[in-house]
Parts: C-alpha cells; structure tokens; sequence
C-alpha cells in the first residue's frame, strides 16, 4: 500500500458502494486514490453513476457500503455539520449548471463561501474575491448580475466561487456539457493551470472524450463499477 | 449572520410582490391589535375611573363579614359545637362609635371619610312611585369623598342645607317621576315615616342604576325618614392613593371589625366582566396575526421551492443544515418585524382615526365619541406576537429546507 508509513493521499475510496434505498446499485466496490496535483477525468456511458462517484468523492452523499477518507480522516461516521465544515474548507464543486445564486452579483458569489469559512474579513476577502475574479478575467464584470454574464463567464465565475476557500479539491459534474467548444477548451485549460502550476487535485466528470483525453489520467466506469483506471499523457491545449 | 442577513434580503427581495402581500397581513393584524386594544382599554378606563370617582374607594358597613361567635363555641373553641337557628340580635342597626371611627381614619394620611345612612325609600309623586337609595350626608364631609358635586347638573349638595327637607335626585329618577327642580315629591320610609321633600338639585353619572335610582339628602333628614336618629350605617373613604384600596381595607376591617370593602370587592363582577373582554379581544385579533401568519408560511414555502438549487448550492459550498434552517427563520423573523413596523405606524394612525370619529348620540362619557388608550405597551405586545407569529410560520419551511439533499436536486437539474 502506497499510504502506509507517508503522508496519506487526498482522497481516497475503500470498497464505496452506494445503492438507493429500492435497490438499484449506482457505484459498486469503488477503490480510487487521489493525490494532490493529479487531473483526474472520470468517463462511462451515461447512467453509468459518474456523477453518483463523484458526490461520494465530494461528501455530499454518503457512501452504502465501505469507506471515504479525506486526508486520511474516514467520513463514515462523521455528523453532517462536520462533513459540510470539510467542504468548505477542503473543496471546490463545480456543476453543469453555473449555480450561481441568481441575486447576488459575480463578486458576492464568489464573497459568499470565503464570509461563510470567516477567515478573511471585510476589505481582506474582497482582495481575494477579486483576485479569483481578475484570474479569470472577470474583473470587470464584478459587479454583475448572473443573467448579466455569458454562459462561459458564468461557468468561470463558478470556479472562482469553487476556489474561494483555496481548496485542495475541485470536484466538477461536467462543468462543460452547457459551454461552446472554445469555452470549454478555456474551462480545461483552468483546471490542468489549477493542477499543474498550484498542486491542487481536480476530478472532472465528463462525456466528452476529447476533453477527457487531456486529463493526467482517466478512470472509466460502466454500471457503476470501475472497468479502467490508468494515467495518459496530458494532451497539450 | 450578517451573510445569512444579506442572502435572506437577496431572496426576500426576489418575491418583493408576495413578500409586501404577507408583511401587508401581519401589519394589518397588528394595526387591528392596537386599535382594538386602543378602544377597550380606553373604555374599561374611563369605566374603571368613573366607578373609583362615583363610588367610594372604601366603604365600611354596619355589618360583620361572619356571624358572631355564640357563646359555647367560645366556651369550647376546640369542641364540635353547633349551633342552630341563630337569629340577629334585636338592636339598632347601624355603625357602633361611628364618629370616633370618622375621626380615627380622618386623622390617617391621605384619607378622607365621611359618614352617611343609606336606606330603602319610595318616592311618590302623583300616583307614580319609584323605590330609590337615599343616602343621607354631611356635605362637607361628603364632598371630599364623592365626585357627585361634579355631576351636578342643577343645584349643589349645599343647597340641601337651604331647604328644609331638600332632595337631589337622579336625572333619569326625575324623569321616571316625572318632576323637576322645585317640585315637591314625598318620601315614604319602610318604617312608614312620611316626609315631602323638595327637590333642589338633579345629577347625572353617567351609570343608569345610579341616575334612576338613587337621591341624596342631608344625615339629618334622612335619620328622620329611617327613624333611626343619630344612627350611620356606612362610612365612605377616599385615598389619595387609589392602589392601596383594598389593602386599607383588610387594614381597617381587622381593627373596626365592621365589614369593609375597596372598590375592587365591590366592582368585581365588572372587573370579571373585563377580563372575559379582555380574552375575547386577544382572540379576535390573535386569530387575524394567525392568517397573516399562515400568509408568511406561504411566502417562505414559495421560496424555498424556488430556491431549491440554491439551497443545494449553498449546502454543497459547506453551508450546515442549521445556517441553512436559520437563512430561512431569519426571512420569517424580517417580514414579522416589517409587518410589526408598519402595523403599528398603521395602528396609530387607525386610532387617531378613530378619535376624530363622533357618534352624534348622548353616550354615557357625554362626549359621544371613542374613549381611546394610547399605551406604549400595547404596541410592544403586539409587534412580539406579531415576530412570534412570523418566526413560528417559517419554522416549517425552513426546516424543509435544512433537510433538502443537494445530491438529489443537483440530479435532477442535471
């Protein structure tokens, strides 16, 4: 085992099944182990239960069976104020869908996770709301509304907001599948700068094959179950 | 929570329309609260003064609270005496030493007394009869423990003294009798005693059974009429301090022995009679904030189905089910104390309304128009029960929304 003796990795899946409570299994016996800096791409048909994989990576559902660590920490057992404390201190999600809370303009989206951790106070978290806005190119659109921004703004105004709390995990649902093609190309090109230039680990659920080969590695799933896990060279944007 | 303050004025505000039609109801709800509470405080008031300032705020009587004790129950105080038939002893009735007792309480501070006979009569005149009070009264003594001089409407209690056998008598007495000032009337004692009196003065109170049934004259004459000379059967006090009334009263009966009540014993059925108002009021208005509050209920139910995603989004970004729980009860919480606000901006403006309001008929105040009681803590009350109102209605949906899983919502958008 890779674990014994060192540093523990990021993350890590033991045995994480997670059936519904009327039977039907979405991940089956998942054992996967994230490290920081790794640009992880999950792929597989649709219904395949990527997405069900990475809400048991994130913390935002609980596995049925076995075991997910956080740096070495099991989150079986942990209450549910705990394992919202871990999110908003260790993770970043990004959806399909921008997410963005519709009344609050780009600025405020991203101010809300770093007022809620409560780390940074007043002119102190708006410096670091607009340094996330300004690296990527949001700046001047601070002050806009959601409905005032391009949909591949919006999507880059999500992963602000996911990187608020300097997390060491992005977790994206297919951050692309709403975005034109050159918006997505931009999308991937933030997360392997993320993963390569800031050490942080990004798992990204995806069905786009060309956007998956540009992952540092790639685990495919099929019904549930891991049929291929391996690293490829990162394709060059 | 000043986060949770700003995110619940960005989604209160999204529902501006709804939101205003709730607050609208809740500050409707405290606005009738306070009017309502403005006019049957102001009434029981003006009702709880005019019985203080008509009737005296103590009065003594020539009887005892228990009969006296018989002489073998004294003998054997720890035996099981019982004594049956037991009849009144066969005396002059009244109050025993009554002018050293007017003297002992006129020497207190702040105590004003004075001596009167009260008894049956029936006033004739012609052939109608009708059976009064007549309290027989010093009026010196008497004026500085009755307001009555103040609702003379004709003569003064000093002109008694001017006429040989004079009489006051109610207004609506001398209406039912059909006489007027000057005329005379006789009065006819149960003891049989005859006497003509004349009528030098008239008064109105404002309460019907004492305006048509009662008649003042001088102790004298009405000792004359009792055949019972030199005899006092009550004796009215007046506080400078009102609220000591029934403590006095205990005082005073423990030393005297004669039966003594404050004007609380004697009013008790009204004052029962408010406190039911009083409950009636609480529920009528209680039941308008219940439907402002199911309003609120509605407003925040909408919006936590609206912002399903949004809950997801913050329970995803590391919110917990409480900041979550509280984003909403905080919503509740503003729309009560907005509707609270405007309620009672609403409220005071109803009664100031309300007092330019005139009835056109004679009412008991003479003043025919409301009677209204601008209390401050009639509005602290109600804009409590208001935000308890409001709090209480988003209770439901907030913790619908603290349970939401995000994992399910995020699912189904996807």
């Amino acid at each position: 085992m890779a674990a014994s003796g060192g540093v523990p990795p990021l993350l890590e899946a033991r045995g994480a099944t997670r059936r519904l409570p009327d039977g039907p299994v979405l991940v089956r016996d998942v054992n996967m182990i994230v490290r920081a800096g790794e640009f992880i791409a999950v792929t597989g048909p649709s219904g395949s239960g990527k997405s069900s994989l990475l809400y048991l990576l994130g913390l935002l559902d609980r596995p049925s069976e076995g075991h997910v660590l956080l740096e070495g920490q099991d989150t079986a057992r942990l209450p549910a104020s705990e394992l919202a404390g871990l999110r908003l201190a260790r993770l970043g999600f990004v959806f399909q869908f921008h997410f963005l809370l519709p009344e609050f303009t780009a600025l405020d989206n991203v101010l809300i996770p770093i007022r809620r951790r409560g780390l940074l106070h007043g002119a102190a978290a708006r410096n670091r709301a607009m340094a996330l806005l300004d690296a990527f190119g949001l700046a001047p659109a601070a002050q806009k509304l959601p409905e005032q921004l391009s949909g591949g703004m919006r999507q880059r105004c999500a992963i602000a907001r996911a990187l608020a709390n300097d997390p060491a995990l992005i977790l994206a649902d297919e951050p692309t599948g709403n975005l034109d093609s050159v918006n997505a190309a931009a999308v991937f090109d933030i997360f392997s700068r993320l993963t390569r230039e800031e050490g942080r680990a990004v798992v990204v659920v995806t069905h786009d094959a060309a956007l998956a080969a540009r992952a540092s590695r790639r685990v495919h799933l099929v019904d549930g179950v891991v049929v291929s896990d391996a690293a490829q060279a990162e394709a060059p944007s | 929570m000043r986060l949770l303050l700003d995110l619940a004025r960005g989604m209160l505000t999204r529902r501006l329309r709804q939101t205003l039609v709730s607050v609208t109801g809740i500050a409707l709800g405290v606005a009738f609260f306070i009017a309502t509470a403005a006019i049957m405080r102001g009434f029981q008031t003006y009702f709880v003064t005019q019985i203080i300032d008509v009737s005296p705020h103590i009065t003594i009587k020539d009887e005892t609270r228990r009969p006296t004790a018989q002489a073998a129950e004294l003998a054997h105080p720890d035996g099981a005496v019982l004594v049956h038939g037991v009849k009144p002893r066969d005396r002059v009735r009244g109050i025993r030493n009554a002018g050293q007792k007017v003297a002992i309480l006129e020497a207190m501070e702040g105590v004003a007394a004075a001596p009167v006979l009260q008894a049956q009569s029936l006033l004739r005149y012609g052939s109608r009869d009708v059976s009064a009070v007549l309290t027989g009264l010093e009026p010196d003594r008497h004026r500085r423990v009755s307001n009555i001089e103040e609702d003379m409407i004709a003569g003064t209690l000093d002109d008694l003294r001017r006429s040989a056998n004079g009489i006051i008598v109610g207004e609506a007495l001398a209406w039912r009798l059909g006489i007027g000032m000057g005329d005379t009337l006789s009065a006819v004692a149960p003891s049989g005693t005859v006497l003509s009196m004349k009528v030098v003065g008239l008064f109105r109170t404002g309460i019907q059974a004492v305006d048509q049934g009662h008649g003042f004259a001088l102790l004298k004459v009405a000792q004359v009429l009792a055949d019972r000379p030199n005899v006092v059967n009550q004796i009215l006090i007046r506080l400078a301090d009102v609220t000591q009334a029934e403590p006095l009263a205990r005082q005073i009966e423990a030393r005297f022995g004669d039966r003594t009540e404050s004007w609380e014993e004697q009013s008790a059925n009204i004052l029962t009679v408010f406190v039911i108002q009083n409950a009636i009021m609480f529920s009528v208005t209680g039941a308008i904030l219940l439907v402002a509050a199911f309003g609120i209920y509605n407003v925040i139910s909408t919006v936590v189905i609206e912002k399903t995603r949004d809950i997801a989004i913050l329970k995803s970004l590391g919110f917990t089910e409480g900041d979550i729980q509280l984003l909403f009860l905080v919503q509740g919480i503003v729309a009560g104390l907005l509707g609270a606000l405007v309620g009672c901006a609403l409220g005071a403006l109803m009664i100031e309304g309300l007092a330019l309001v005139r009835f056109g008929v004679n009412t008991p105040s003479g003043q025919g128009q409301f009677l209204l009681d601008r209390d401050i803590r009639v509005y602290l009350l109600a804009s409590l029960f208001a935000m308890i109102a409001a709090a209480l209605a988003s209770v439901i949906p907030a913790r619908r929304a603290s349970r939401l899983d995000p994992v399910q919502v995020v699912r189904g958008a996807a």
